[in-house]
């Protein structure tokens, strides 16, 4: 391996561990919204790679379209999923009855 | 499955004032203890061996960059990717461009677009999107021309006005009626159809075959074939946003 600073080490560094760490937490969160927020932060952290790697029209598609489109439409689906949810509201009883039903 | 296992195993937490926990968090339908110990052994050896085998890989690469470099001049544009994308391997972004499409097309025919803006927008969606959306789409024009000999490129111009029209639905901005009719289905498939009848066109030329731009003209087919995918990829990503038929 050709010889590479302590501050690339150390940046890459930081760079793997906050998107494992991002995945592993847009994964295990239990409410919906909060991983959709942390899946966009993960597309936006994988943009930031990219250009580590030195594949900058990657990046500029992966912030563009990874993160920012396929996070708006993630957050459309939930709110269609979930429309009492988009306002804030618990739903009711027997709705989470009825949906807890599959 | 009935509601009572899953009631058994649902968090216990109840919110304050008896509220019953938040119906989009996940029920409880976990593996058991031992099997999500085994399952993240098994995930943790993939992930080693992934890393080996990154790890091991020869540190400088060429792959086909020489090759290229090599012909770079007759490509019409000076930056490799856009040479790789938009002239050597033309076929395979026509096929992207064509995808997208398709997507859109299913996507249509699923149902009709409910809007997709809420009521009552704050003040910053009021306010925000006024002074964002020009500077947006001017960076978007940027961002295609720069494509020629730098990072930068139809896809992610294209991706820029989507996000522009994203945030113009959002912010509660309705395109009249007439303009959802055919200018909406003609940007649509200008992307395909420009860069499919200039990929046939030139196949037309003497000694011509079909995607392969002569150098004297490349440049120019291939800014517009960029032109017409930015503003076919565009819409087409706002329309999915909006999820349904206008």
């Amino acid at each position: 391996m050709d010889a590479m600073s302590l501050l690339d080490w150390a940046l890459d560094g930081v760079l793997a561990f906050v998107v494992l760490w991002l995945a592993w937490r847009a994964l295990a969160t239990p409410t919906l919204f909060l991983a959709v927020v942390l899946f966009i932060a993960f597309g936006v952290v994988l943009a930031l790679v990219w250009a580590r790697l030195a594949a900058v029209d990657v990046a500029l598609a992966e912030v563009a379209i990874g993160a920012g489109v396929t996070g708006a439409l993630l957050l459309a689906a939930l709110v269609r999923l979930e429309p009492t949810m988009a306002r804030g509201q618990a739903p009711a009883a027997e709705a989470s009855e009825v949906r807890h039903d599959d | 499955m009935t509601t009572d296992p899953a009631a058994a195993e649902r968090p216990p937490e109840p919110l304050a004032g008896g509220v019953p926990p938040a119906d989009d968090a996940r029920t409880a339908e976990d593996l058991p203890g031992l099997a999500r110990v085994l399952f993240g052994l098994l995930l943790l050896a993939l992930f080693a061996v992934l890393a080996l085998a990154v790890l091991v890989l020869p540190p400088a690469a060429p792959g086909l960059s020489a090759a290229v470099a090599a012909r770079i001049g007759e490509s019409g544009v000076s930056h490799p990717v856009t040479a790789v994308l938009l002239n050597f391997r033309g076929y395979d972004t026509l096929l992207e461009v064509a995808v997208l499409l398709l997507a859109l097309i299913g996507t249509w025919s699923v149902g009709t677009a409910r809007g997709c803006g809420g009521t009552a927008p704050g003040p910053l969606l009021l306010h925000l999107p006024r002074l964002l959306m020009p500077l947006m789409v001017l960076v978007a024009g940027y961002l295609l021309w720069v494509g020629a000999h730098a990072p930068g490129g139809a896809f992610q111009a294209g991706a820029l006005l989507g996000a522009v029209a994203i945030l113009g639905c959002l912010s509660g901005r309705r395109l009249p009626a007439l303009v959802l009719g055919w200018p909406l289905r003609l940007a649509l498939i200008l992307g395909v159809g420009v860069f499919a009848a200039l990929g046939v066109g030139v196949a037309a030329l003497p000694g011509g075959a079909p995607l392969e731009w002569p150098p004297a003209i490349a440049k120019h087919i291939i800014v517009g074939i960029e032109l017409a995918a930015m503003l076919s990829i565009g819409a087409v990503l706002a329309a999915l946003f909006v999820g349904g038929r206008p």
